[in-house]
């Protein structure tokens, strides 16, 4: 298959491009839901990212909070941006950090006003932005503006099979148009981490790898009452055949094809050193990952899924594939992409890449994923330990 | 061309169930990704869609191969053509 040289996003300010064009409204804390509801439910042509978290939060897990709200605003999949939050310091924080891309973004703080008032004033300048944002217009773009950022659920052997080989297809096929690419996942590595850190670009890429993968082991082993063997493989797993985490890892590790990482980021981070493959440390759990994905400026992903996870994420679209017949037929509605030929051998593994190809950019032009119109937008903040 | 298993590398000792799924005495036609070989076996149990079928005999403390790499250790011997998994073998991780 000859691959197209462009799909059509919306260009930003920063010269990013985006697959789709949302004006959020961004709840700084779980006190200030309401708030952002109201918001979007007065104002069209915009959605509210509620969330449970962002009080008395500090150290690390607080720069992740601000890394994820920053990062979320800052997606080029968002035009424009309405921040809210009870207490004016935090809440401009976050509106300083998004502004620096050059979008539109106006922050509005509770105390002293109270809900109703705010809801009037952010709902004001949301209608601005919604009726702003409605006039942009897909324009052409290279392929190197899409982000792909992939992580698989409810995996079960046939992920391994042919559902991740061929997310690692794609990756083969389009890495070398200098598209951005991350995967995440620690956890799930378990098992396979010696070998994926032999896939570090540099040995300093490899030893933050094997790093990230130890502190990760070590919390494990510290937090564990016996051992995961409850959650990992879950019983889904299971029932799709998947019996010890190490077969999950290599099933998992298939998603990256041939490739080898350039960098290890910190959940939410931002890639720094070009186009390439990322490891993220993320959670395995779908929606946190996505969320972080989508916060370190990810604008597509592809989720490959055995049993039938149903993830989706408000700003991120996620294309779903899977290679197992009984979840393409009994789940459809759930499936953007059906590569369950290739256990048939109907389909080799590169026309399944293709196929996904194919999928990827009818929806980074526009198609809405079956996540999108099925109404998933799973926005989970990630948390690393209690508040204060 | 039919194919009721597939095993990932040459050096597995289990194959993947591709068809909903293969009955006791079936034989059963296998593909070997790795060098696009065929091989076939007989089934001695009942096996899903997605399951582990041991292409050869193993005994408790073997080593499961699949992907070429190790999944997990034998915790009850298994037979030739029985299903592998979670009654039979186990993690090494934690």
């Amino acid at each position: 298959m000859k691959i197209p040289k462009s799909f059509l996003g919306y260009k930003r300010e920063n010269g990013r491009a985006g697959t789709r064009n949302h004006v959020i409204i961004l709840p700084v804390d779980d006190i200030s839901n309401a708030c952002a509801e109201a918001v979007a439910n007065n104002i069209k042509g915009t959605i509210a990212l509620p969330h449970s978290y962002g009080r008395l939060q500090f150290g690390a897990d607080l720069e992740l909070h601000f890394r994820t709200m920053i990062g979320t605003g800052s997606n080029p999949n968002v035009a424009a941006v309405i921040v809210i939050g009870i207490e004016p310091k935090w809440t401009k924080r976050i509106v300083d950090g998004i502004a620096k891309t050059g979008k539109p973004v106006e922050g509005f703080h509770i105390e002293r006003t109270g809900d109703i008032g705010t809801v009037m004033k952010a709902s004001k300048k949301a209608q601005e932005f919604s009726q702003w944002a409605s006039e942009k217009q897909r324009e052409e773009c290279p392929m190197s503006d899409l982000w792909i950022s992939v992580k698989c659920g409810e995996s079960d052997t046939t992920s391994g099979l042919a559902s991740n080989p061929t997310v690692g297809n794609l990756m083969e096929k389009l890495e070398p148009l200098g598209v951005h690419l991350c995967f995440g996942e620690t956890s799930e590595l378990t098992g396979a981490e010696q070998v994926c850190a032999t896939r570090g670009a540099t040995k300093e890429a490899s030893d933050k790898f094997m790093k990230t993968w130890n502190e990760y082991n070590d919390f494990i082993l510290k937090e564990a009452t016996d051992d995961l063997s409850e959650s990992q493989p879950t019983a889904g797993n299971i029932a799709g055949g998947l019996t010890t985490i190490e077969e999950k890892a290599f099933g998992n590790f298939q998603k990256i094809g041939n490739l080898k990482f350039i960098d290890v980021l910190e959940p939410a981070e931002e890639p720094a050193k070009g186009p390439g493959l990322y490891f993220m440390d993320t959670s395995s759990a779908a929606a946190e990952c996505i969320t972080l994905q989508a916060a370190g400026g990810f604008n597509i992903h592809l989720f490959p899924t055995g049993q039938g996870n149903i993830v989706g994420n408000p700003i991120e679209p996620v294309v779903k594939l899977t290679a197992n017949p009984l979840t393409a037929k009994s789940m459809s509605e759930h499936v953007d992409c059906d590569v369950s030929k290739i256990l048939s051998r109907e389909m080799n593994l590169s026309e399944a890449g293709d196929k996904l190809i194919e999928t990827t950019l009818r929806v980074a032009n526009g198609r809405l994923t079956c996540a999108e119109a099925l109404g998933h937008k799973e926005f989970v903040m990630t948390k690393l330990y209690r508040s204060a | 061309m039919a194919t009721d298993i597939i095993i990932h590398d040459k050096k597995d000792n289990v194959g993947v169930v591709v068809i909903e799924k293969i009955t006791p005495k079936q034989d059963c036609k296998c593909w070997i990704m790795e060098d696009d070989s065929s091989t076939d076996i007989q089934s001695m149990d009942e096996i899903p869609l997605g399951h582990k079928i041991a292409m050869v005999d193993l005994k408790e403390g073997d080593t499961i191969l699949k992907y070429g790499h190790d999944i997990g250790k034998v915790v009850k011997s298994i037979k030739k053509g029985e299903h592998v998994h979670v009654h039979n073998v186990k993690t090494k991780k934690w």
